[in-house]
């Protein structure tokens, strides 16, 4: 190897450390038996995580926005696989213009998009609750879903369901019986986006959420503002753990979609 | 009796048509009705006030102070974030994409580790590392390099270092797919005709990874103009950038007339950035749906 080549390996390195430390760097803090944020902690328990999983308002919290995450995640994926199916289908150009308007909400800055619906939701009363709190990430989750269908689609042969239908097979039961196995993997990893993005979600929740509906990262940040509880490390940590899950899960399904592409040709 | 003349075929786009509408139906109509509409909404309001036109809200921009102090840091910080993803950004992409499989799955997943992480969990973190009796501060004091800690949070340092931590993967992601798609043979044509590996980086690589450069600038450029969480929880006040600017007019000031005038030239903000990226590449290029 020539040295500057060493150099350049010894530089990414050092830009991964620095990716992946802060995010590591929580876990042995979660365990602190400390009320300080020392590094490393003069001794350990399992005290944060006590305070968390003994806290109610925590706990509710955790339940509202797993409750927002899963519902706005399946129905963002339902309709974001029916608005992908037929943007890849259709001929008009008309339709196709639409497409960029169901990417508009990653390009909105996040806060003007959490006005606007704070505008909406004042009118018709949905300030504080369930319902607005997941047709909010129902929102946010599209784009996610609609990108990832479209790649899974452009592999996918129409003609294949053209064949199905020619046998008599009806479109919908065709969509089932030949086109969704086929476009499975990203399906699912559009979900799992939709379901990430749910529970990451922020800036519109801190608008929106309150009350008895107020969702884990409103609560997270108001903490984080006004004090630094060490409690924060031990949900951050099972927070991290979920994710890592998660990411694990979308890697095996990609290396599946690798695999029934390679059948495929 | 037109109709009934139509040919099978016309008959049969339209309905294909119309079908197609149909299924695009409800995502639509949860975009217009919590997006679109609300644009719309704030835009209007940025102008009306007690039944008649007003500019009120935009001449602010140019005597109060605050307003044109808000959107100039917003841009340096977006102008700073930006060049040190590139810098940060592009030799992960460059080894990632040059490396074999295996090396090039991990590297990824270092990389998306981060982006599968709460935004909050990563501002906690650089909080953890950053404040004044925190890691880096006792670090550095026990190590006798410095005397007393250092302010490393609190400030515009603080923000740009976790908006960085959170933004790189939109830098690495995009490259990584151009790079990948340079054929190894344009390189090696370049090295056996006689150029030095810088020469044949600069002349044949560089160019041909130009489009993921772009849109990964733009992706990042874009997306800390309207950063609201890191600067909140980091910039200690000192920063103020103009989504803070948006939600103090709300929250704390009740001035729907100024957060909506903010809101709007934000957003002519954000598409003149894509307008101008455009230019250069196609808009689908961007949001990687192609």
């Amino acid at each position: 190897m020539s040295p500057s080549k060493v150099l350049l390996h010894g530089f990414v390195v050092l830009i991964l450390a620095w990716l992946i430390i802060p995010v590591l760097i929580i876990l042995p803090m979660s365990f602190s038996g400390a009320r300080f944020l020392a590094f490393p902690p003069p001794s350990w328990s399992l005290r944060w995580y006590e305070s968390y999983l003994g806290s109610a308002a925590w706990m509710q919290a955790t339940r509202v926005s797993l409750i927002v995450g899963v519902c706005s995640a399946v129905i963002a994926t339902i309709f974001g696989t029916a608005a992908a199916y037929a943007l890849n289908l259709t001929q008009s150009r008309l339709v196709r213009s639409l497409q960029a308007l169901l990417l508009l909400p990653l390009i909105v800055p996040i806060v003007i998009t959490a006005v606007g619906v704070f505008l909406v939701y004042a009118q018709v009363g949905l300030l504080a609750s369930m319902t607005g709190l997941i047709l909010a990430n129902v929102m946010l989750g599209l784009p996610y879903v609609v990108t990832s269908v479209l790649v899974g689609l452009r592999k996918f042969d129409p003609t294949q369901e053209m064949v199905s239908r020619s046998l008599g097979m009806n479109r919908w039961r065709t969509f089932f019986a030949v086109t969704l196995p086929q476009i499975r993997p990203s399906v699912i990893s559009g979900l799992l986006f939709a379901f990430i993005s749910a529970i990451d979600e922020t800036v519109v929740s801190l608008f929106i959420s309150g009350g008895e509906y107020q969702t884990l990262t409103k609560k997270m940040f108001t903490a984080l503002r006004d004090e630094i509880d060490p409690t924060i490390a031990s949900i951050s940590s099972l927070l991290t753990t979920i994710s890592f899950i998660l990411l694990m899960l979308a890697a095996l399904n990609a290396r599946n979609t690798d695999r029934s592409q390679g059948r495929a040709t | 009796m037109t109709k009934s003349t139509r040919n099978p075929s016309e008959l049969h786009e339209r309905r294909e048509q119309r079908l197609m509408l149909l299924l695009l139906a409800p995502a639509l109509l949860v975009i217009v009705v919590l997006l679109v509409l609300p644009l719309l909404w704030l835009a209007w309001q940025s102008i009306w006030q007690d039944g008649r036109f007003t500019f009120a809200h935009y001449e602010r921009f140019m005597t109060d102070s605050v307003y044109w102090l808000a959107f100039l840091q917003t841009f340096r910080i977006a102008a700073i974030v930006t060049l040190l993803t590139v810098v940060l950004g592009y030799p992960v992409a460059y080894v990632a994409a040059g490396a074999p499989q295996r090396w090039s799955i991990l590297i990824l997943t270092m990389v998306l580790l981060p982006f599968w992480t709460s935004v909050l969990v990563r501002a906690y973190a650089w909080l953890i590392l950053l404040q004044r009796n925190g890691i880096i501060n006792s670090a550095l004091t026990g190590s006798g390099l410095i005397d007393a800690p250092l302010r490393l949070v609190n400030n515009e340092f603080g923000t740009v270092i976790a908006t960085i931590h959170i933004l790189l993967p939109f830098m690495v992601l995009p490259l990584y797919a151009t790079m990948k798609k340079i054929p190894g043979e344009l390189t090696m044509a370049g090295a056996s005709l006689g150029g030095s590996p810088m020469h044949v980086f600069l002349r044949v690589f560089l160019p041909l990874s130009l489009p993921g450069l772009i849109a990964g600038m733009v992706l990042v450029f874009v997306l800390t103009l309207g950063f609201y969480i890191t600067p909140e929880l980091l910039g200690g006040g000192r920063t103020y950038m103009v989504s803070m600017l948006v939600s103090r007019n709300i929250e704390v000031y009740n001035e729907w007339g100024a957060a909506s005038s903010i809101s709007v030239v934000l957003m002519i903000c954000v598409f003149l950035v894509f307008r101008l990226a455009s230019l250069l590449i196609p808009f689908e290029r961007i949001m990687g749906t192609r």
